[in-house]
């Protein structure tokens, strides 16, 4: 579904990412770990269209959509949770979520909201309430939301367990399998939490200071040392 | 009742003050950028509506809606040439650059038209009736209402149309819009036509109002209203609403006591007391950075 191909990135002169290569098959869930730095939000940013890579290819479904703009790769189906929520605190809930729809023009919009209360009832009670008056686990929620109102094909998350208490992990997590599995929504998944991370995946890359060091199957990082004494404590 | 007629005075010309005040607020609120081109929209306004009425024969109507057309499509024009290509540099080029712009564009109205003002033509009958013993003219009342008819549907587009969600999207965080599809560029010029066109609503009004008209018109008006804009609190439109009617009636008050040659002093004595003591406005929340 997804094949990115030897990209480099840049900020000005700072090289960001250096020749990576990852695939992403459809129905996976895929995760990218690393250290803070490593270039995880820089590769999604790319992915979205919000960074425009220098070399390399990026095809999804066999189309080229590196350096393509933000606002073609949603309506081609990517649609990009970023890294700390980044809700539209001046609006509502539901207004956030309309905002997702964004590039929809069928009529279908209203009863996906209901869906998406439907997934997170938390949303549904705050519906009316400003977004930036909710709390860190419910703005992920409520970011998620947003983005699956697109009705993305591969959703792309960026650390959505940050800053959140480990029962809101836990339900945050149980949520993104749910969209997986119901939707049949492929994603990629970008965590400091290798540990949850690689418990919900099939597959993981390992990526430092912009070059991916290592992947293979969840099970397989799980078990390898180096991500053991790196990456899960020990 | 000398006083209500002096209120509704202070109205009417706040309401004009509103007016462009809303440009300056919706383009600040948008990218950060104090349009200071933004006075010579309403003087453009101001003669299109003149020649307009004058030369074409056109009604009050038709003439407010071809200046705030011309208006639309020069502010886009404005934003497209001069300022989007610097989006990315420094706050100081972009305000330099829009100071520029702004001389640019009354000395090219100089050079072809010349200085001399011109007077407004007659356009709207000017009865004054009897409203509870005070004096009203019906201009007042007619640019008052359509004044608030303009604003409502600025608050109609802001909050149901898409356009207006992509405004907000695009002026709370950027990134997050792109995200959602937005395509930011064609909002931001939506941004600029919108206030342009209330700019030129506002210098149809103006010319009617004070019947002079002149091609420096906009540099008095341009600074008033951008102190009503940062009294409301930049950025906020509501904000600039309620500040273009202080200023007007402050103002209004202020010559009514006598004082008319501290008229002008008033609104820049408002704008360094609002900076002293509250930098945020009156309706802005105390310095909330983004990160
Ligand atoms: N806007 C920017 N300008 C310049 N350099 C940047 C910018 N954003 C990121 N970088 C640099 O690019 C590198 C990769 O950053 P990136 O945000 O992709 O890391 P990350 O893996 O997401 O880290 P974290 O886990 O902390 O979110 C870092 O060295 C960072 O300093
Ligand atoms: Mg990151």
């Amino acid at each position: 579904m997804l094949k990115v191909d030897g990209i480099d990135v840049f900020y000005g002169n700072i090289h960001a990412l250096k020749g990576v290569s990852i695939e992403v098959l459809e129905g996976e869930i895929v995760t990218l770990i690393g250290a803070n730095g490593a270039g995880k939000s820089t590769l999604l940013k790319t992915l979205s269209g919000l960074l425009k890579p220098k070399n390399g290819t990026i095809l999804y479904e066999n189309m080229s959509i590196a350096g393509k703009q933000a606002q073609t790769i949603v309506k081609s189906g990517i649609s990009h949770v970023p890294e700390g929520r980044r809700v539209f605190a001046n609006m509502t809930v539901e207004e956030n979520l309309e905002l997702g729809a964004f590039v929809r023009k069928d009529k279908e919009i209203q009863k996906d909201i209901q869906k998406v209360y439907d997934l997170f009832p938390r949303l549904y009670e705050r519906r009316k309430q400003l977004s930036g008056t909710l709390s860190g686990g419910e703005q992920q929620m409520l970011a998620m939301g947003r983005a699956i109102m697109a009705r993305p094909k591969l959703l792309l998350l960026d650390e959505p367990s940050m800053g959140l208490a480990p029962i809101m992990v836990k339900t945050i997590f149980s949520i993104i399998e749910e969209i997986n599995k119901t939707n049949g929504t492929t994603i990629l998944l970008v965590e400091q939490n290798a540990h949850m991370a690689l418990s919900v995946a099939k597959r993981g890359y390992v990526i430092e200071t912009g070059r991916v060091v290592l992947t293979g199957s969840a099970q397989d990082l799980q078990s390898s040392d180096e991500i053991k004494s790196a990456y899960l404590g020990g | 009742m000398e006083w209500v007629q002096q209120i509704v005075n202070g109205i009417s010309l706040g309401s004009i003050y509103a007016l462009i005040a809303l440009g300056y607020t919706m383009v600040y609120g948008i990218i950060k950028l104090i349009n200071f081109a933004h006075g010579e929209v309403f003087m453009i306004g101001a003669f299109v509506g003149f020649y307009s009425i004058a030369g074409w024969g056109f009604g009050f109507f038709p003439a407010l809606l071809l200046a705030m057309t011309v208006c639309a499509i020069m502010g886009m024009v404005i934003e497209r040439v001069a300022y989007r290509r610097l989006r990315n540099a420094t706050r100081i080029a972009a305000l330099i650059t829009a100071i520029g712009i702004s001389l640019f564009i009354q000395y090219l109205v100089i050079y072809f038209r010349g200085a001399q003002p011109e007077a407004y033509p007659n356009v709207l009958s000017n009865k004054t009736f009897d409203f509870f013993g005070a004096q009203i003219s019906s201009q007042s009342v007619m640019i008052l209402s359509t004044s608030i008819v303009l604003m409502l549907l600025l608050q109609f587009i802001v909050h149901k149309t898409k356009v207006g969600k992509a405004m907000r999207a695009v002026s709370h965080d950027m990134d997050a819009a792109r995200l959602m599809g937005i395509n930011v560029n064609t909002t931001i010029s939506a941004t600029f036509a919108i206030g342009s066109s209330l700019a030129g609503a506002a210098g149809v009004f103006f010319g009617v109002y004070y019947t002079k008209i002149e091609p420096l018109m906009g540099v008095i008006p341009g600074l008033k209203a951008f102190v009503a804009a940062v009294l409301g609190g930049i950025g906020i439109i509501p904000g600039a609403m309620v500040g273009g009617l202080v200023l007007g009636l402050v103002e209004t008050v202020v010559s009514a006591f006598g004082y008319s040659l501290w008229r002008d002093a008033a609104a820049f004595i408002i704008l360094i007391l609002i900076l002293l003591f509250k930098p945020s406005g009156i309706f802005g929340k105390n310095a909330r950075e983004k990160v």
